[in-house]
């Protein structure tokens, strides 16, 4: 589940990892209010505006604005609230933006210069183990540095038995090139990131840029967090962070009754039990001169009504112009899916008006192409996998 | 021979009181597996589907020498299962519960690498040795007995792989599904060798997906060793938009390296057989057998 800066940047907080501090606002006028608050409450001057939408990239689309005045507040809250902010990680259409964090400004002058770092912390799937990757060139695209300087980023990895160990944190300072009270605050820092990572069941921290300010204390400028689904019944209040206006309408009713459904741009949608002959399914769809409409994973049970579901949710796409049903019977029967589409199609009277494809294999698989084909109903049938592809090319042709 | 389960192997269950466990053991036996007990913590004593129930897996090897086990307990509790089994000495565990937190897998792991045990999954569909043992819940009749190891990270498409072998007139020695979450046991490297060691698997189908390194890993295995046996490759997920998780929780394309081009092309490189249909999997398969 992904995060929001300001909620991932409470989570730090709670575990005292320090952060450029703000408050949420939902127009401008809270802008303006949240702006003289975080003025008494932290003496910052300047302002900075930042839209809250689950993508990065943010300052690129002109979602992330100085205001060095509470008019200039109300105004740049005024522009970025309700704006549709197009970043480079967002589709074409952009993403609508509902609330902005109004935020401290962090960069003022002072003794020292101000610097930016990478820190992420990650699970390295190879290993098995989680590890913090960080780097002194931050602010910037990691995958830029990792291609043209990979020599800049540096890893701890983490024994799960034992954790972080404070060698570590000092190596992750020195590595950064820190001394004095900043090579003790990012020690402290990167001290408690990691305990904020694995107490609340994290499967990515990154913090893009952390900074050293001019007074040498180091915070986490944005967060972007991202938490473990499977882990979530452990943190109820995590779990019901989440804004599921940043997530695509058609796969959250599709969660809500448990299907597995992910929206892509083509023509003939798919449905099909288990998540890998899915993407087979899927590339299946594209070498027949397709493109797949989505992906959607029915899972080990597909009678009527979870068919019947399935089919209104890849119908809810205008652009489907075929369906293709994919089913390999193994403790499911092929019969009972194919009883399962013929009841879903009747209840649906007009709702079908395009082709749709069966493939059943496995379990009465012969017995369940006879239901199909004795139904009267407009549903071609097959057996094997690549026939069913030469039906699709014959449909959309 | 096979390799990981076969008839002689002493299998219990864990989670065998539960639904899935059921449901499950019941196919296992009805399919002539092996099947020596269940472990159900607090209900030891009892019998279940004909046979005894401990109440921890170290009571089930005492007792009934159990050495592989297979587990359907919920996610919550699953990696403590794991760590149960190996501390128990079981050599091997086979975990199809989905959903396990990767923190608490991160912790299994740890402790189960300096045990001798070997882990597969989680999240997967199991091992099956046909004719002999099946230890999953893969549909059993689809596989025959014969010549051609199978790895991977997917079920249905395991069974869709194994169903065209079996209708090109030949059969598989061991399927192995390794699973497809981010942390897994055993990797596609691992299961790859374990076939490629074993002298009745003439040929191995290797199917993976987006996401990670392990297909790369077992064809740089593969080359090295001297592609001693055929390879037959397939990865699912060439349409797969970039950081979307396909289901499986392992399968998101992060970098570069793994989509599905460039794991065909690394497998290619290492002379292994790709096919690009999935739907040719079992020809690829008859061609290289000649």
């Amino acid at each position: 589940m992904n995060l929001h800066e300001y909620q991932g940047k409470e989570i730090l907080a709670s575990f005292g990892v320090r952060i450029q501090r703000g408050i949420v606002a939902h127009n401008a006028q809270e802008a303006v209010t949240a702006a003289k608050q975080l003025t008494a409450e932290t003496g910052t001057g300047w302002h900075v505006i930042k839209a809250q939408i689950h993508a990065g990239g943010r300052g690129k689309g002109g979602g992330v604005k100085l205001a060095k005045n509470l008019q200039e507040v109300e105004e740049i809250a005024e522009n970025i609230i309700g704006m549709n902010l197009i970043t480079p990680q967002t589709s074409k259409e952009g993403k609508k933006v509902h609330q902005v964090l109004v935020a401290e400004d962090v960069y003022y002058p002072g003794d020292s210069e101000t610097s930016e770092f990478y820190m992420s912390v990650l699970l390295n799937r190879g290993k098995g183990r989680n590890m913090i990757m960080y780097s002194t060139e931050g602010g910037m695209d990691i995958e830029e540095v990792a291609e043209k300087t990979p020599h800049l980023i540096f890893t701890e990895e983490v024994d799960p038995s034992i954790g972080l160990m404070p060698f570590q944190a000092r190596r992750v300072a020195f590595n950064l090139g820190l001394s004095g009270g900043a090579f003790k605050e990012m020690v402290k820092f990167v001290t408690a990131l990691y305990s904020a990572y694995i107490n609340s069941d994290a499967s990515l921290f990154e913090i893009n840029p952390v900074l050293k300010t001019s007074d040498d204390k180091i915070m986490a400028v944005d967060a972007k967090v991202t938490l473990d689904d499977n882990a979530l019944y452990r943190h109820k209040d995590y779990a019901e962070m989440r804004d599921l206006r940043e997530e695509n309408p058609i796969e959250v009713e599709a969660k809500a009754v448990g299907l597995n459904y992910v929206d892509l741009d083509g023509n003939v949608g798919c449905m099909v039990n288990g998540a890998g002959l899915a993407m087979a399914t899927m590339d299946l769809i594209k070498q027949a001169g397709g493109d797949p409409a989505n992906f959607l994973d029915v899972g080990g049970t597909a009678d009527a009504k979870r068919v019947e579901t399935a089919f209104r949710i890849i119908l809810k796409d205008p652009n489907v112009k075929a369906i293709l049903v994919n089913i390999f019977g193994g403790i499911v029967r092929c019969d009972r899916v194919a009883q399962g589409i013929v009841d879903a199609y009747k209840n649906m009277g007009d709702a079908i008006q395009v082709p749709i494809i069966v493939r059943l294999q496995g379990t009465n698989a012969e017995l369940a192409k006879e239901i199909i084909d004795n139904s009267g109903l407009e549903v071609q049938s097959a057996i094997e996998f690549q026939e069913a592809a030469d039906k699709v090319q014959a449909v959309l042709s | 021979m096979s390799v990981l389960v076969n008839k002689d192997s002493k299998i219990i269950v864990q989670g065998f009181t539960g639904s899935e466990g059921t449901f499950h053991a019941e196919q296992m036996i009805e399919y002539g597996t092996n099947v020596v007990g269940g472990v159900t913590p607090g209900k030891g004593g009892q019998e279940h589907l004909g046979k005894p129930v401990f109440n921890t897996v170290k009571e089930a090897v005492d007792n009934v020498g159990a050495d592989t086990s297979i587990i359907f307990v919920p996610p919550a509790f699953a990696a403590d299962a794991i760590m149960e089994a190996a501390d128990a000495g079981i050599k091997v565990i086979i975990t199809i519960t989905e959903g396990i937190p990767v923190a608490d897998m991160i912790k299994a792991f740890d402790y189960i690498k300096d045990k001798n045990c070997r882990l597969i999954g989680p999240n997967c569909p199991g091992v099956i040795t046909p004719g002999e043992a099946k230890v999953g819940i893969m549909p059993g009749f689809v596989f025959k007995s014969g010549g051609v190891g199978i790895v991977s990270k997917s079920g249905t498409l395991t069974y869709e792989a194994a169903d065209q072998v079996v209708r090109q007139g030949l059969g598989i020695t061991t399927a192995i599904g390794i699973g497809g979450d981010p942390i897994i046991g055993t990797t596609t490297k691992e299961a790859v060798e374990l076939l490629m060691n074993d002298d009745d698997t003439e040929c191995i189908v290797m199917i993976g997906e987006i996401g990670g390194q392990l297909e790369a890993d077992a064809a740089n295995w593969v080359k090295a060793n001297g592609n001693k046996k055929p390879v037959v490759g397939f990865i699912a997920g060439e349409t797969a938009p970039k950081g979307r998780t396909m289901g499986h929780a392992g399968a998101i394309v992060g970098g570069a390296d793994d989509t599905a081009e460039a794991k065909k092309r690394i497998m290619r490189e290492c002379g292994i057989h790709v096919v690009d249909s999935p739907a040719e999997i079992g020809k690829k398969v008859a061609e290289v057998l000649g």
